[in-house]
């Protein structure tokens, strides 16, 4: 006879086995079809380029090699592989410069909609969430049609006689930023109101009634209240702006590649899969970093606000 | 009183809002307008015309990858649903276990990563596994579009379900109703608006992919995303506009109702 809290225990065994069974076919084709498939890109990476394209099964360290630095074809030296290093250089500033303006134009956006009457509210999230949701190529080729040569704003300017010629805007590091900026502002205000909708604003009214004027409450009281939300708006707006493929294919020329498009490179007219592996785990790399800084930070939140 | 002092105004906000609004809309608004011009033109405005929407429909690439779109994305939403339903049913309500923490992490794996990674991954597993196979079917993409999705059909079944107490199924269970019989008729009618959430949610993001699919395609596989990119380097006409019209209509549409069903759980 078995006791009633082995009988207990097998209950509870049973239970999680069933559990597992349950959740198995959603993590066996995340498995299948996306955490596999890394782990392949890790071996990719220190496997030889085959002659059109794909690999050769021999070892080497040349994909990582070529990441940073690059072998002169007549002498063998080697030297910093400025193209790629500036390829990177130009895709940390712009997701950069990306998070920068739409946080610069999310903040009093989503306040403005985390201050306004309860019924009205919805509508504007409304307005924010629909972009959100919209083919992000759709959006892309909008703003294209904007900023192109003969687009709105060049064509208008002309009409109204302020400009001869039209400004070239499109295919400029100018144009990926207005466009990545267009295209993440959402992600930037929904995470901002999300923590606004929760502004206890006694708290506001305290600081005025401590004498604060507006832009001290804004900046004592408001932004320190916000600052998950500033963090997680942040994250989201500066790791897809790091892959970024769509925009730059877009918007930017061949000499304004961003690093998802030299990936991208690799595998096509490049012929070199090593490489683009070793480039799609450095890209990888950084976004973990971001994450875990994330991690960390949101977890110092919850610990001094409880 | 108050309108002179609102506690709650910072100056400029809602001008800035504003300006952010106009920007959001204005180029979308300008893209469908031109998707009505007579002319061939995206800048210059020559009538009113349904020409390119007769143009676009008639376009057997754009007709075909239409329903090539429709085709995966619906098996992708669906398949990623059901999964979804069961590992959020298996992840809820329940006290800690070994090996919680990691199907979480598991589970939302593909957010976490960028897309142009995960694209790239796939490219490689899947052209060995074409070689191996022979096959080169739409399954790749499904399959693909699947393990994509599921982290989104998740996140409004979980939300639903962590709002469910169980005593209504201990209730059903109490009544000798068998597992499957008390999930047909009490869990699953509670947790409806969650899996229709996320069934929406799915299909949206599935739909409007791009980069995953460029990378993953056979030739002669275009999806709709993938064929308007690859019009990007051409002539760019109003068919372009109008194709993203249909687009962004169905897309709102989906939004719309995914917006009202999220809403109306809140309200409860």
């Amino acid at each position: 006879m078995a006791s009633a809290e082995e009988v207990a225990e097998q209950a509870e065994r049973r239970e999680i086995r069933g559990r597992w069974l349950l959740s198995a076919p959603a993590l066996i084709i995340i498995l299948l079809a996306a955490t596999g498939p890394l782990l392949i890109v890790v071996i990719y990476s220190f496997l030889t380029p085959g002659p059109y394209g794909d690999v050769v099964w021999k070892f080497s360290t040349d994909g990582w090699l070529s990441v940073v630095m690059q072998r002169d074809i007549f002498d063998d030296t080697l030297a910093f592989a400025d193209a790629h290093l500036s390829i990177f250089w130009r895709s940390a500033k712009l997701s950069f410069l990306t998070t920068i303006f739409t946080l610069l134009f999310g903040f009093p956006t989503a306040y403005f909609i985390a201050t306004r009457p309860a019924r009205q509210r919805d509508i504007w999230l409304f307005l924010i969430t629909i972009p959100f949701w919209t083919n992000l190529l759709i959006r892309t080729f909008a703003i294209q049609e904007v900023i192109r040569n003969e687009g709105i704003v060049n064509t208008v300017l002309i009409k109204l006689g302020i400009i001869s010629q039209p400004i070239q805007m499109m295919f400029t590091d100018f144009a990926l930023m207005v466009g990545m900026t267009y295209v993440y502002l959402p992600l930037m205000v929904l995470p901002l109101y999300a923590s606004m909708e929760k502004i206890d604003f006694r708290l506001v009214e305290a600081g005025y009634d401590l004498y604060a004027n507006r832009f001290q409450v804004l900046r004592r009281v408001i932004i320190p209240l916000v600052k998950p939300g500033i963090v997680a708006g942040s994250i989201l707006v500066f790791i897809p702006a790091l892959g970024a493929y769509v925009t730059p294919r877009v918007l930017g020329g061949t000499k304004n590649m961003m690093l998802g498009n030299l990936i991208e490179l690799q595998f096509g007219q490049g012929r070199n899969w090593p490489l683009g592996s070793a480039l799609s785990i450095s890209l990888m790399a950084i976004v973990m970093v971001a994450l875990l800084f994330y991690v960390r930070s949101a977890g110092r939140q919850g610990g001094t606000h409880g | 009183m108050a309108s002179r002092f609102d506690i709650r105004r910072q100056t400029g906000f809602a001008t800035i809002a504003m300006i952010c609004f106009f920007a959001l809309y204005l180029p979308i608004i300008t893209l469908v307008v031109y998707a009505f011009n007579a002319g061939s033109s995206i800048a210059i405005w020559e009538g009113v015309s349904l020409r390119w929407f007769y143009q676009a429909w008639n376009n057997n690439q754009v007709v075909d990858a239409s329903i090539r779109s429709l085709q995966i994305s619906s098996v992708a939403a669906i398949v990623s649903t059901i999964v979804a339903t069961m590992a959020a049913l298996a992840t809820t309500r329940t006290k800690p276990y070994p090996g919680l923490g990691f199907k979480y992490a598991f589970i939302n794996q593909p957010l976490m990563v960028p897309e142009i990674v995960t694209a790239v991954a796939l490219l490689i597993f899947f052209s060995r596994i074409k070689i191996w196979t022979g096959y080169s079917g739409l399954g790749y993409l499904m399959v693909a579009h699947t393990a994509f999705c599921i982290p989104f059909a998740y996140l409004p079944i979980r939300a639903r379900l962590e709002n469910m107490d169980l005593s209504l199924e201990i209730a059903a269970a109490d009544l000798y109703a068998t597992p499957w019989k008390a999930f047909r008729r009490v869990t699953f009618p509670l947790l409806w608006p969650g899996i229709l959430a996320g069934l929406m949610l799915a299909f949206v993001i599935s739909l409007d992919d791009v980069v995953i699919t460029e990378f993953v395609k056979s030739g002669g596989q275009d999806t709709l995303p993938t064929y308007m990119l690859g019009q990007f380097r051409r002539v760019i006409t109003p068919e372009i506009n109008a194709i993203s019209t249909v687009f962004l209509l169905i897309s709102i549409l989906i939004v719309t109702v995914f917006f009202f069903i999220s809403r109306k759980k809140d309200q409860e």
